[in-house]
């Protein structure tokens, strides 16, 4: 009996921390490699489940059993979408806030509010407004460079283009907006229905013992996912530059590594496994705009715990909370108490582990043991050691 | 280990800018900025008439000044936007309706939308706002019990009116509040007879953490007690929460043999719940669900596929056949698109809009006392069959069972053979057992022994 109840809360600690790890995994690339405390994580997330969600539709009418197969799909698009968007932030925001932390925070804030509130309304004319405005403004300046007497110019030209082309765009979208067809926001403010394919909605059982397929399904992912991260770490040429310049930027960039596009490149792979990992959780719980927000404190939580900067970290603190909160969360300690017949000799101990066995007083209990953990070891679980952290 | 990050960056920053003049940096400053704003303008203009301005609803017919300003104070972002926004649209086309008829004495109706953003506190501001500021002569609004909480202090110490449309836990009869949804004994407490009638005698209970779900399952673990029923657990999940393998772990452990699940979960959680419920192959043959929180919208939104066979427990179904419901779900249906569908928050959110209306007209003014005073008895032929508006704010209303069936929607199951007086003043609950509350006569008022 009692070695079942453990056997149940390896694999139910093991399938909650699979969630937390996929979710955290591209947060501990680039929080942990590069120090960027990126608050549009979860809106990363948010994207890929709403890539999936899209995948989903365009392949409905391929039918069962080629529409089961979906799932892949969604998987390599949610990845690009995410990394796509991850770029471009890192391009157009992360970079001129490196090594400022309180603004990145901001800047990341206000872009994971821009990214959910973005979804809630986009719409064929707001779309083409803004395809319409990247076209004049980016399109007016790169004709623009071509004349040589480009950098006297510049201002006026901005000054210029930037009004213009905000004008004709928002006077094509209100335009466009009289057409009921083109004004209809394509996902709404109301969540969405990802459904997963006929497959992973079932479970498989091991004798007495029932494994829900998707959450079999995440924990391979998970570990795909981390064994690929590990792979292209450690033994790819970018991963080797990667690695060394999160460990000395300065003498990485005097042995001619180009650290722009190595930032650009783990920033691109670390919004990408969000998309992942977004995808994945359609498979438990609701796709809308806010889906990330439940997700990003774990993240975070995982990599602080685990140690900045270091996979392994993430790996073992995913596991542990997963575990921590399901022991709790599902009353298996005063069962065990009362099978092994303790819960008399030790009342107090008992009525505490019932008092917190409901899952939300789970997650309570969690949080403090986190807090009082990290009182112990500020720096998590495995603190990165060498020369960056005397510097 | 910020200031060590600073620092390590700090290189990274003057390296990569060395080479660039700062005016340079200036304007890639001013091009950041720009683009952001120009971004912020785009999103404005283009967002498509949504429901949250005033201007989206208010007749135009009116014009002049000449309105009755009404306030709509519901969730339209956040956890809880996927129900309320239903019910915004359900007020708006009651308002609709009401003004292409001539209006409220005379006059056209205005509405001002506020959004309480799914928090509580939000909640409160917006109300003090609209009471004050947009001087409305009531308000319509509020989803979740704890966001009717947080305002209910506001409107009765300004002694102004709310109208509420959900199915709550009851314990509650404020004068300044008309509740249009059911209390729990014309939801909860015949769903639980319903259940210990049909499908057996051992409950588990599922709920959101916050004060509906742990009222009623105090209201339901003390009719269990008085029936014969046995309440094997209960847990609570934060509210939006999506982890539930520790719930479902449990109820399999408690009920290995099947039994019944009371589910008050509210919001996004229902949908990690079913589908991972599904996922552990728990169905409804075994374990049925009977939800308080689930009609229509939400098997629209969760996916039917994890819901089939299930049970929930409302006043109103879209499938109840009657006149009244034809018309009304043909009238949402072509204002707001042939793919949506009714449900019980939303008509009672469409009668209250009525009650409030016919209570005005009875009163001749929109001076709340009288228009209070007024209101009580006002019949209305509903979609659901006719209500009433009780002494005790509360409404007389027709109780049902549905089964969720393969199109989404569902089977009347059980049905009262008329309406159900409410009682607000729960009778399984010692402290509350042998309580009424009647705000016509004011010396029984909110809380007095029958």
């Amino acid at each position: 009996m009692i070695l079942q109840g453990i056997f149940d809360v390896l694999f139910n600690g093991l399938s909650i921390g699979s969630v937390l790890l996929i979710a955290a995994l591209g947060l501990a690339i680039v929080f942990g490699l590069m120090g960027v405390i990126n608050l549009a994580h979860g809106e990363l997330m948010m994207l890929g489940a709403y890539t999936t969600f899209v995948v989903q539709n365009a392949l409905k009418s391929l039918g069962e059993p080629l529409f089961g197969a979906y799932i892949f799909v969604a998987l390599i698009a949610a990845f690009g979408v995410a990394a796509a968007v991850g770029l471009l932030l890192e391009r157009q925001v992360i970079r001129y806030l490196y090594g400022r932390p309180l603004e990145t925070l901001l800047a990341t804030w206000g872009v994971s509010l821009i990214l959910r509130q973005f979804v809630r309304s986009v719409s064929g004319s707001m779309a083409l407004s803004i395809a319409l405005f990247s076209l004049l403004f980016w399109g007016g300046q790169w004709l623009l460079q071509r004349r040589p007497d480009w950098e006297q110019l510049r201002g006026r030209a901005l000054a210029i283009l930037l009004p213009l082309s905000g004008a004709i765009a928002t006077l094509t979208g209100v335009v466009l907006n009289s057409n009921k067809a083109i004004a209809k926001p394509w996902f709404s403010a109301r969540n969405i229905d990802v459904t997963a394919p006929a497959w992973l909605r079932g479970g498989v059982s091991f004798g007495s013992f029932q494994f829900p397929t998707a959450r079999l399904f995440i924990i391979v992912l998970t570990a795909l996912c981390l064994l690929g991260t590990y792979w292209f770490l450690q033994k790819s040429a970018w991963g080797l530059r990667i690695r060394a310049v999160t460990q000395n930027r300065d003498m990485s960039a005097c042995l001619g590594i180009p650290t722009d596009r190595v930032d650009a490149l783990t920033f691109a792979i670390g919004s990408g496994l969000a998309g992942v990992a977004g995808c994945a959780v359609t498979l438990l719980g609701s796709v809308g705009p806010n889906l990330g927000t439940g997700y990003i404190v774990d993240a975070f939580m995982v990599v602080v715990v685990g140690g900045v900067g270091k996979l392994v970290g993430s790996v073992v603190a995913a596991i542990a909370i997963g575990t921590l909160t399901y022991l709790l969360g599902s009353g298996s300690v005063p069962l065990w108490m009362t099978q092994l017949q303790l819960s008399e000799a030790l009342k107090p101990l008992f009525d505490f582990f019932t008092f917190f066995s409901t899952t939300s007083m789970a997650k309570v209990m969690v949080f403090v043991v986190i807090i009082t953990f990290l009182q112990i070891k500020p720096a998590g679980l495995f603190p990165q050691k060498g020369r960056t952290v005397e510097t | 280990m910020f200031t060590q990050r600073n620092q390590e960056h700090h290189h990274l920053f003057m390296e990569s800018q060395i080479n660039r003049m700062s005016m340079q940096l200036n304007r890639r400053k001013f091009l950041v900025l720009g683009s952001a704003t120009a971004g912020s303008i785009l999103l404005k203009s283009c967002a498509s008439p949504t429901p949250t301005g005033g201007e989206a609803s208010g007749g135009a017919a009116g014009g002049g000044g000449d309105t009755i300003k009404v306030g709509i104070l519901h969730s339209l972002s956040g956890t809880m936007a996927i129900s309320e926004t239903t019910v915004v649209e359900a007020e708006q086309l009651a308002i609709k309706e009401i003004n292409a008829a001539g209006g409220v004495l005379g006059k056209q109706i205005e509405a001002i939308v506020e959004d309480g953003a799914s928090d509580w506190p939000t909640f409160n501001e917006k109300a003090i706002k609209l009471i004050d500021q947009d001087k409305v002569v009531t308000v319509f609004g509020c989803w979740t019990s704890a966001s009717r909480k947080a305002v209910k202090d506001t409107f009765e110490t300004k002694d102004h009116q709310l109208w509420y449309p959900v199915q709550y836990e009851g314990q509650e009869c404020s004068k300044n509040i008309f509740y249009t949804g059911a209390a729990p004994n014309q939801q909860i407490e015949p769903a639980v007879d319903w259940l210990l009638e049909n499908k057996g005698k051992e409950f588990f209970l599922v709920g959101s953490d916050y004060v509906f779900p742990r009222t009623a399952n105090t209201i339901i673990k003390a009719q269990l007690e008085a029936k014969g029923g046995a309440t094997k657990g209960e847990d609570y999940l934060p509210l939006g929460g999506t982890e539930v393998t520790p719930i479902i772990n449990k109820i399999k452990t408690e009920m290995p043999d099947g039994g019944v699940i009371f589910n008050s979960l509210n919001g996004d959680s229902n949908v990690a719940f079913f589908k991972q419920l599904q996922a552990a192959e728990m169905g409804p043959d075994k374990y049925p669900v009977m939800s308080v929180s689930i009609a229509e919208e939400e098997v629209r939104q969760i996916g039917k596929e994890f819901l089939v066979g299930h049970y929930a427990s409302w006043n109103y179904f879209q499938t109840v056949e009657s006149p009244e419901n034809a018309k009304w779900v043909a009238d949402f249906k072509k204002e707001y698109g042939d793919d949506r569908v009714t449900n019980d928050p939303m008509e009672a959110a469409y009668i209250l809009v009525y009650l409030w209306k016919q209570a005005v007209e009875k009163a001749g003014t929109t001076d709340i006392p009288a228009v209070r005073a007024a209101a009580y008895g006002q019949t209305f032929a509903a979609p659901e069959g006719k209500v009433t508006m009780q002494p005790n704010h509360h409404i007389s209303k027709t109780v049902r069972i549905g089964q969720i069936r393969d199109d989404g929607l569902f089977d009347i199951v059980f049905s009262t053979p008329g309406p159900v007086d409410p009682l607000p003043w729960n009778q399984y609950v010692a402290d509350t057992k042998g309580f009424a509350c009647d705000w016509s006569d004011p010396a029984k008022g909110e809380k007095f022994k029958a």
